[in-house]
């Protein structure tokens, strides 16, 4: 579902002195459907960067990546666009939203752009905030002025209203207490059963071992900067 | 698919001083694309050139017309580009001045457009006038009154009624949030961005404001001295500049 060919990334930065940070190196990856992998390493290591290589945010500087067999590194804006909504979702550690738009709406938009009718989709939308308990009272209330566990909250519930066949998740369970944590971890578990393929960040050790097949050291795919990683 | 619109080695300049030059894209159906580079960098002159308002010095904009498909826009006749500017395209002003007729009613601002493609019933123009008037978040009761009594907010929100009001596909947008304060800015944001869905709109935007094209734009090109240094997916170029010049861009923006 999810390929990576010989996958490198280098930034230039032209303004600071047109430094040259590698920071991944022929990186091969391959994930099938209902398959969780977890990328591992420091902070520094390149998960995060892998990650938006994977979602067409970071360019990749050569190599190849895969979704569902179409070719991110040489598709056009409207086809990567085209990919995030029926194919590949992405649930962030940071909420970011337009003010103004209700959490019921935030969390239902996924089901809305595919062509959903609202009234399915506002449902679907509603049982997701419910089983991850968000009070009913905020629903109609825009998410920038919960807390963080709520936010993050909200922004699974997003991530999971449509069911994308695969899925990229950036520390889903990081602010969240033990019950909600559980929570999260049956909805990432029931959505692997029924195929999704995914791709995440977890550094609780406990959830990783609950939900990933696979552990991938990042580090194997980081180029030797200054000779002393050894 | 055949692109709605599509654009080939356009070139304007003034005098010896260089416009825009060598641009060239194609916009697809719903696709929305932001223009963005620093004050005198040729956004506004292409936008101009493709919306016909300038005359380019080479190059060609093909527009894809419901009844004869690609057109050269720039080599039809004026009464013809004078009647797509009516119906399939719209274009909203910076200055909501430069849109709107300031001395006579709102709901006439709207249904000018309407009778301009021959709606001649005054109660069918006045009900729609009213409906957009409310889309635009404008309370209905002020459809009596002149653009002049307005705030710069509620023009600005007239000034997209009275273009949206025809149905167009293609909308050209010059700096719609300028001069606006930041609440209303979000505000006429998030409504625009609702339009674009509903209406399934094509958009090109001409801004300098990132937070803007980031909010609106699904692709991006940034321009410097008239010519396009970068173009792409919008978040890949914000997050992922290639140029040193939309580097220095995006790392200019103060963080709120």
């Amino acid at each position: 579902m999810i390929q990576l060919k010989s996958v490198s990334k280098k930034f230039k930065l032209f303004n600071q002195q047109n430094a040259i940070i590698p920071v991944i190196e022929n990186a091969n990856l391959n994930v099938n459907p209902g398959e969780c992998v977890a990328l591992v390493g420091a902070s520094g290591s390149g998960k995060s960067t892998l990650m938006r290589m994977i979602y067409g945010n970071y360019l990749a500087t050569s190599g190849s990546i895969l979704v569902d067999g179409i070719n991110l590194t040489k598709a056009e804006p409207r086809e990567i666009l085209e990919v995030r909504k029926r194919k590949l979702g992405y649930v962030s550690q940071f909420l970011r939203v337009v003010p103004r738009v209700p959490t019921l709406k935030v969390v239902a938009e996924p089901l809305l752009s595919i062509g959903k009718p609202e009234a399915e989709s506002l449902e679907m939308a509603e049982a997701l905030l419910e089983e991850l308990n968000i009070p009913k009272k905020l629903w109609q209330l825009s998410p920038t002025t919960f807390s963080g566990g709520e936010q993050q909250r909200v922004n699974i519930a997003r991530g999971f209203c449509y069911a994308f066949p695969a899925l990229l998740l950036d520390e889903p369970t990081a602010s969240l207490d033990k019950e909600n944590r559980d929570i999260v971890i049956s909805l990432i578990n029931r959505a692997k059963n029924k195929g999704t393929a995914i791709v995440g960040i977890f550094h609780d050790q406990h959830a990783r071992e609950l939900i990933c097949d696979r552990e991938i050291e990042v580090k194997k795919f980081t180029p030797d900067r200054n000779g002393s990683d050894a | 698919m055949t692109p709605l619109l599509k654009v080939e080695n356009l070139k304007k300049n003034y005098g010896t001083q260089i416009g825009c030059s060598g641009i060239s894209f194609n916009l697809h159906p719903g696709e929305v694309m932001g223009i963005v580079g620093e004050s005198g960098s040729g956004k506004s002159t292409l936008l101009n050139c493709l919306a016909g308002h300038l005359q380019p010095d080479e190059g060609s904009v093909f527009y894809n017309t419901k009844t004869d498909g690609l057109v050269d826009t720039i080599l039809m006749n004026e009464p013809d580009r004078r009647m797509l500017g009516r119906t399939d395209w719209a274009f909203v002003h910076q200055n909501p001045r430069d849109g709107l007729r300031m001395s006579i009613s709102a709901g006439g601002n709207v249904g000018e457009r309407l009778m301009a493609v021959g709606e001649r019933h005054y109660g069918h123009i006045r009900e729609n006038a009213l409906s957009w008037i409310d889309q635009v978040e404008i309370s209905t009761d002020r459809i009596d009154d002149r653009p002049s009594t307005f705030s710069g907010g509620m023009q600005q929100r007239l000034q997209i009624a009275r273009n949206l009001v025809t149905g167009p596909r293609l909308v050209f947008m010059d700096e719609p949030t300028g001069g606006l304060d930041v609440s209303v800015q979000a505000r006429l944001l998030d409504l625009l961005r609702n339009l674009v869905i509903k209406m399934n709109l094509s958009a090109i935007i001409v801004t300098h404001d990132l937070a803007v094209v980031r909010l609106l734009a699904d692709r991006l090109m940034v321009m410097k001295s008239g010519h396009v240094i970068e173009s792409g997916l919008t978040d890949q170029v914000l997050d992922d500049p290639q140029h040193a010049y939309t580097q220095l861009l995006v790392s200019s923006v103060l963080q709120v």
